[in-house]
């Protein structure tokens, strides 16, 4: 089964545009990577820029609106991901236990859903899919 | 019964833990199975004492605090711990201080070394391939006997047996806890690397039993494969076969249909293949070639299966390129089961009456051994034969083939071919 681990660092935000971790944070982390790589686990991992240089699409009625970062109403945001494949729930929470982190960060863990996992007239409205993978 | 959750959680610290901790003893001790049982004892005093006291913050080093202090404790009583140990001294506080002192330097330094010399030893040619394989899952996988058992559908005390056997024929045979070099390192890396491929295909093909279990085998095969590529990163054959794992892999959701038959390759609805998937083994197989492994016979197996993932439709496979693989990977593996393959893929690009010929080389391949009672020989000679509208024989064979396999979902397809071949005779 698959997990993504989503680190949500508090105050990312209203991060500058350019705002980026110390090399010392991203030794460690460098470090911590490596030891998912090494058990085999890990499968793909992304840090990603601040709200502060994205956008938001909001929709009404189908009517999009976009709003462009930072977004002061929000208080948790992404700041990157990995996903692993681990046996277990308990396995996934393991491994974010493990990950250097500050103070002022939380890692959410949250199981990928399988196409297995859908019922079937879901699976059904999914076909075609490839073509948008590729 | 359910496991409490703390239980879970300990299951989970083992799972992530276990391999470094038998391996960092291993190297003391170079005996796996006294490392294993330390490290298994120390699992014991955690499960005793982390209920109540609470996960610690180190697992890992609270397991080998752990593990250090019942060695200690066993050589107290007399127990010959350090059998192999050349340097052992005879005073028994002089030992018990060495014996402290080299777990904890085993558990401080980089140790991706000894886990390394943990899978040669699992799979070390001396044992039976069912002995590596229940080895290498118990020590590298961390898994229990039961699930290991579960998985293989037999009974666990068969398979506690089974891996007591293995434990012991390792030490009887002096086995040293070591990674091999030179030309014995190819020969052992092969061993390796055909346990992994033994226990994907155990769970890839699972057609009965505990299916979540079995299909459990072949994640774990993958994440070893990940592993070792990781351990051995210029040994081209194990990105190879990672490549190969993720690629057949991808394919496992078209794999069933709705009422759980099977459903094979060219019938396969691929928008059901998993790309994410497709494109790690992707670029798995890139490595391998990068690295100048192209031809050899787990990059050509991948490269095959890249051929069938890349095409879009099964006629916009590009048979051409297929014919030239398996013809590539028959010169460095002549099976006639390659052969075989190899005799499909010619049908495919040269016409049926070519087909039959390579088919015909094929089956002279397996002459008398026991694959030429595999079904699949009478199976593709009658597809070929029936393209060829020699309807009457195509139907023979295919009877040959539904009397030669007892599965009965292979069964089942063949009777649905027969029924066309009929309506064909009869239209």
């Amino acid at each position: 089964m698959r997990f993504m681990m989503m680190v949500i660092p508090e105050g990312y935000g209203s991060a500058a545009p350019d705002a980026a971790p110390s090399a010392e944070a991203v030794a460690r982390m460098m470090q911590f990577n490596k030891s998912l790589q090494k058990a085999g686990v890990l499968l793909a991992l992304d840090g990603l820029f601040p709200p502060s240089t994205g956008a938001r699409i909001s929709y009404r009625d189908g009517k999009p609106t976009v709003t462009d970062g930072p977004f002061a109403e929000t208080k948790e945001v992404i700041g990157g991901y990995w996903i692993i494949q681990v046996r277990s729930r308990e396995e996934a929470i393991e491994w974010a236990k493990r990950a250097p982190m500050s103070n002022t960060e939380v890692i959410e863990v949250r199981q990928i859903h399988e196409m297995s996992d859908f019922p079937e007239d879901v699976q059904k409205a999914a076909e075609g899919f490839e073509h948008l993978n590729r | 019964m359910r496991m409490s959750d703390v239980h879970k959680t300990i299951d989970a610290v083992w799972k992530i833990e276990s391999t470094r901790l038998i391996a960092a003893i291993a190297r003391v001790t170079h005996d796996i199975g006294i490392a294993e049982e330390l490290a298994q004892d120390a699992l014991v005093t955690a499960l005793d004492v982390w209920p109540e006291a609470g996960i610690p913050d180190n697992p890992g080093a609270w397991l080998m605090t752990a593990a250090k202090r019942r060695a200690i404790d066993s050589l107290r009583r007399g127990r010959m711990l350090l059998r192999k140990h050349e340097e052992v001294a005879r005073e028994l506080e002089w030992q018990q201080q060495r014996l402290g002192d080299a777990l904890e330097r085993a558990l401080d330094e980089v140790i991706d070394d000894d886990v390394l010399r943990l899978i040669f030893t699992a799979c070390h040619p001396v044992l039976a391939v069912e002995g590596r394989i229940a080895l290498t899952l118990r020590l590298i996988g961390g898994l229990t006997t039961s699930e290991i058992a579960r998985a293989f559908l037999v009974p666990e005390k068969t398979l506690g047996q089974r891996i007591a056997r293995a434990k012991k024929t390792l030490s009887e045979a002096h086995v040293p806890f070591e990674t091999p070099s030179g030309e014995e390192l190819r020969f052992r890396v092969e061993s390796v690397l055909m346990v992994v491929y033994l226990i994907f295909n155990e769970g890839y093909t699972a057609t009965s039993g505990d299916e979540w279990m079995r299909a459990g085998l072949s994640e774990e095969a993958l994440r070893l494969g990940r592993m070792l590529g990781q351990l051995l990163p210029g040994e081209s054959e194990a990105h190879a076969l990672v490549a190969l794992m993720e690629l057949q892999a991808s394919r496992n959701a078209a794999r069933r249909g709705k009422s759980g038959e099977a459903v094979l390759l060219p019938d396969q609805d691929r928008s059901l293949w998993d790309h994410a998937q497709i494109q790690r083994g992707m670029t798995a197989l890139e490595r391998a070639q990068g690295l100048g492994g192209g031809a050899k016979p787990y990059a050509l197996q991948a490269a095959i299966a890249a051929c069938h993932m890349r095409a879009r439709t099964a006629e916009e496979t590009d048979w051409d390129r297929v014919v030239v693989l398996y013809g590539a990977l028959l010169q460095v593996n002549p099976s006639p089961i390659v052969a075989l393959n190899r005799a499909v893929a010619v049908g495919m690009v040269q016409g049926p009456a070519a087909g039959l010929d390579a088919l015909d080389a094929a089956t002279t391949l397996a002459g008398d051994s026991a694959l030429a009672g595999y079904h699949l020989f009478p199976s593709v000679r009658g597809d070929l034969l029936m393209k060829l509208g020699r309807l009457s024989e195509a139907r023979e064979e295919i009877q040959r083939a539904i009397a030669m396999t007892k599965n009965l979902r292979e069964q089942e397809l063949l009777a649905n071919r027969l029924k066309q071949l009929e309506k064909a005779a009869a239209g």
